[in-house]
C-alpha cells in the first residue's frame, strides 16, 4: 500500500469531482421545488410526479425500452455467434481481418455509423422508425457483446466441448448444453452492456429515427433546446440510475461469476 | 488351466477392430505420429506406454475423432473413419484432463451421455447408480466437480466414459491420481468389465506395473512411432531394443562387439575382462555392435566364486538399496561399469552377509540376458 499523501488525495478528489460534479448537480436539482432550475427552493419530488403524467415522455420511454430490449437481445445472439466462430474456427485465411472488422465499429465515430446506416435505410427504402433504430443499435452494440463474449471464450477449455461430442451430442447440442451454460455470465453482461448502450444513444438514434419513433435521449435533447426543466432533471436522474445499475451489474457479473467459474473449471481439471 | 490363451493377434483370420494404416499426424511442421500402422483386435486390452509427448494422446484423439490424420487411414470395425464425426462413433474417451462439466453435478456428469441416447429415466437412474457404486462415488453424487478431490474427479471421468458401455473405450491415464490400493481395485474392475462386456480397451498409462497387470498387449512408443508391440511378458523378457528394455523395468546394459562361437555369441565388452556368453536366434556378424541386456533379478551375487556359472565377474559393492521385499546391490566392476543385482529378502531381518565395499562375484547363465542389435 502506498502511504496516504495530500497530493494523492487532492488529485483523487479533483478527478472525481470533475467526473461526477455535473451529474450530482443534476440529481440534486431534480429534487428542487422551484421551477427555476438555478434557484434552490427546498426539497420536493413533485417533478417525478409530473413526469409520470407527461404522455410524451412516457411514450418516449416506452419506445426506448422496446428498442433497447430488442436490439440488445438480437445483438447478444449475433455477437455471441460471431465471437464463437472467431474464437473456435481456428485459423482460416482472413481470420485476423474478420476479427479486426468486428472491433472496428467500436472506434468508428458514431456520426459516421449513424450516417452510413441512414444512407443504407434510404437506399433500400426502409421506413424509418422503431425497426430502423433497432437495426442500427444492433449493429453497433453487437461488437461490444462479441468483445465481452470472446474474451471469455478464449479461456474456455475446448476439451469440454469435445467431451460433449464424445458422449453423443451434436455440435449444436454441445454448445447449448455445455458451452452456453458455462459462458452465460459473459453473455448476460454482454446483453446488459448492449442494453445500456442502446438506452443512452443519441447520435445514431437521431440519424435513423423517423417521426413515429422518438427515444428518450432524442426527446430530452430536443426539450432542452427549449430550456432545461426540472422534469428533465428528474428524467435524467432516473436514466442515470438505470444505466448505473446496468453497468455495475454487468461488471459484477463478469468479474465475480467469470472468476468463480474459471476457478471451478480449473479445479475440475486434472491438477498439473 | 486349459483355457485357450487369448491371442487374437496371432490368428490370421481375425478381423481387427481398429486399424491404423500408415497414419501420420502433423501439427504444423512437427510430426506427432509418424507413419504408424497397427491393428488392435476386439476384446483386447491394449496399453500404450511411452515417454511424455510421444503421441499417445494424439493416437486416442484420432480414434475418438477430434483430430484427423494428416495422412493415412483409420478403420474401426472395417469402416473408414475419415468422415465420421466424434458423436457418430461408438467410442468413448476418458480425457487426460478429465474434462468434467463444471456446471453439472457428479450425477449429471455421469448421466450426460445416457441422456443423449434418449434412454428412459429408470434405465438412466439405474445405470448412473451402478457407475457411482463401481467407482465408489455414491456419497458425492450431488457435488460439483470443484467440490471433490483430484482422485474423485478422476473416477467421475472414468465413470462418465464407462456409463454408455461403448464397443471401444479409450482411457487416457485413467488411474494416475488414485492411491495404490484403489488403483489396483479399479484395475480389476476394469478387467472385470472387459471380461463381462467384451469391450475393447485402449489405455494410456505411465505405470508399467499397471500395463503389465491389465494389458493383453503393450505398445511401447517413442517420438510418434511404436517401437514394439507384444504381450507384457514378451516385452519384459524379450524386448526388441535397448530402448524398450530400458523403458520397461530395471535393466543392465553392456555394449560390445559380437563374436559368434557356434551356438552362442560371445560379447567382447572390455579389455582384460572375460567375454560375456549369450544365446540368441538373431544372427550376428563377427565384430558387429551388440548390446547385452539383463534384468537385475537374473544376476546372482555371492562372496565366494561361483563354480559353474556361464558368466561371472568380479567387483565390489557400491551401494545397497533395501526395498522391503527385495534388495538391489549396485556392484562396480574394475572397468567402471555398475551392474545391478537383485535378491529376494526371504528371511526376516537376516544378518546381511554382504555390505558396502565388499568384494563380490556376480554371475548369470548364458540364457538370462537378451542380445540386441540396437
Ligand atoms: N494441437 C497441437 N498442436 C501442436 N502440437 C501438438 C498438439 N497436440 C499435441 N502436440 C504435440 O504432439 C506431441 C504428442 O502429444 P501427445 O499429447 O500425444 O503426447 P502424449 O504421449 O499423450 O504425452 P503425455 O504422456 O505427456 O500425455 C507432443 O510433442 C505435443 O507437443
Ligand atoms: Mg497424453
Amino acid at each position: 500500500m502506498t502511504r496516504f499523501s495530500w497530493f494523492n488525495a487532492t488529485a483523487l478528489t479533483l478527478g472525481f469531482a470533475f467526473l461526477y460534479m455535473p451529474m450530482i448537480i443534476l440529481v440534486i436539482y431534480s429534487f428542487n421545488a422551484s421551477k427555476l432550475v438555478t434557484v434552490w427552493a427546498g426539497f420536493s419530488t413533485q417533478w417525478y410526479g409530473e413526469l409520470l403524467r407527461n404522455e410524451e415522455f412516457l411514450s418516449a420511454a416506452w419506445v426506448t425500452l422496446k428498442v433497447a430490449v430488442m436490439s440488445s437481445t438480437i445483438a447478444t445472439v449475433l455477437g455471441t455467434m460471431a465471437a464463437y466462430v472467431l474464437v473456435r474456427a481456428g485459423r482460416f485465411s482472413g481470420r485476423t481481418l474478420f476479427s479486426g472488422m468486428i472491433y472496428a465499429p467500436l472506434v468508428m465515430p458514431e456520426v459516421i455509423t449513424g450516417l452510413s446506416l441512414l444512407l443504407l435505410f434510404i437506399g433500400i427504402g426502409l421506413d424509418r422508425g422503431v425497426l430502423t433504430i433497432v437495426l442500427a443499435h444492433t449493429t453497433f452494440s453487437m461488437c461490444y457483446v462479441s468483445v465481452v463474449v470472446s474474451s471469455r471464450l478464449v479461456s474456455f477449455d475446448k476439451s469440454l466441448e469435445e467431451a460433449a461430442l464424445d458422449l453423443g451430442c451434436s455440435p449444436f447440442e454441445a454448445f447449448r448444453l455445455v458451452t452456453l451454460p458455462i459462458i452465460a455470465p459473459a453473455v448476460i453482461s454482454g446483453w446488459l452492456l448492449a442494453f445500456t448502450l442502446s438506452l443512452d444513444d443519441l447520435v445514431i438514434a437521431s440519424f435513423t429515427t423517423g417521426p413515429s419513433a422518438t427515444t428518450l435521449p432524442i426527446k430530452i435533447f430536443s426539450a432542452v433546446r427549449l430550456g432545461v426543466s426540472p422534469e428533465i432533471n428528474a428524467l435524467s436522474t432516473i436514466m442515470i440510475g438505470i444505466v448505473t445499475v446496468g453497468v455495475i451489474t454487468a461488471s459484477l457479473i463478469t468479474k465475480q461469476a467469470a472468476v468463480r467459474q474459471a476457478r471451478e473449471e480449473r479445479m475440475a481439471e486434472r491438477p498439473a | 488351466m486349459n483355457q485357450p490363451v487369448f491371442a487374437t493377434w496371432n490368428d490370421p483370420d481375425a478381423k481387427p477392430l481398429i486399424q491404423f494404416r500408415n497414419v501420420t499426424k502433423r501439427f504444423g511442421d512437427f510430426t506427432a505420429i509418424d507413419d504408424l500402422t497397427q491393428d488392435i483386435f476386439e476384446k483386447e486390452f491394449f496399453a500404450l506406454l511411452g515417454p511424455s509427448g510421444c503421441g499417445k494422446t494424439t493416437m486416442m484423439r484420432m480414434l475418438a475423432g477430434f483430430d484427423m490424420p494428416s495422412e493415412g487411414q483409420i478403420f474401426i470395425a472395417g469402416q473408414d473413419m475419415a468422415r465420421i464425426p466424434p458423436n457418430k462413433r461408438a467410442v468413448n474417451m476418458m480425457f487426460q484432463s478429465y474434462a468434467l462439466f463444471p456446471h453439472l453435478s457428479v450425477w449429471d456428469n455421469i448421466a450426460f451421455g445416457l441422456k443423449r441416447e434418449g434412454k428412459d429415466k429408470e434405465a438412466i437412474n439405474a445405470r448412473v447408480e451402478e457407475m457411482l457404486r463401481l467407482t465408489r462415488l455414491s456419497k458425492f453424487a450431488k457435488r460439483k466437480p470443484h467440490q471433490i478431490s483430484g482422485g474423485q474427479r478422476q473416477r467421475v471421468a472414468l465413470a462418465r466414459s464407462l456409463a454408455k458401455a461403448p464397443k471401444l473405450l479409450l482411457l487416457d491415464e485413467p488411474l494416475g491420481a488414485l492411491d495404490k490400493k484403489l488403483r489396483q481395485d479399479t484395475q480389476f474392475e476394469l478387467m472385470d468389465i472387459q471380461e463381462k462386456t467384451g469391450t475393447t480397451f485402449v489405455i494410456v498409462t505411465h505405470d508399467q506395473e499397471e500395463a503389465m497387470t491389465v494389458a493383453s498387449r503393450v505398445a511401447v512408443m517413442d517420438e510418434g512411432r511404436i517401437i514394439q508391440v507384444a504381450t507384457p511378458a514378451q516385452i519384459y523378457e524379450a524386448p526388441n531394443s535397448v530402448y524398450v528394455a530400458d523403458f520397461i523395468g530395471d535393466v543392465n546394459i553392456i555394449s560390445g562387439r559380437a563374436k559368434p562361437t557356434g551356438e552362442k555369441v560371445a560379447i567382447q565388452w572390455a579389455e582384460g575382462q572375460p567375454d560375456i556368453l549369450g544365446t540368441t536366434t538373431t544372427k550376428f556378424d563377427a565384430g558387429q555392435e551388440i548390446h547385452f541386456a539383463i534384468r537385475p533379478e537374473k544376476v546372482a551375487i555371492s562372496t565366494e566364486e561361483p563354480l559353474d556359472a556361464a558368466n561371472k565377474l568380479q567387483g565390489k559393492v557400491l551401494d545397497i538399496a533395501y526395498l522391503g521385499n527385495i534388495s538391489t546391490y549396485h556392484v562396480e566392476l574394475p572397468t567402471g561399469h555398475v551392474i545391478k543385482a537383485q535378491t529376494a529378502n526371504t528371511r526376516r531381518l537376516s544378518r546381511r552377509q554382504i555390505t558396502w565395499e565388499d568384494p563380490v562375484w556376480i554371475s548369470f547363465t548364458d540364457t538370462a540376458g537378451v542380445l540386441l542389435e540396437r
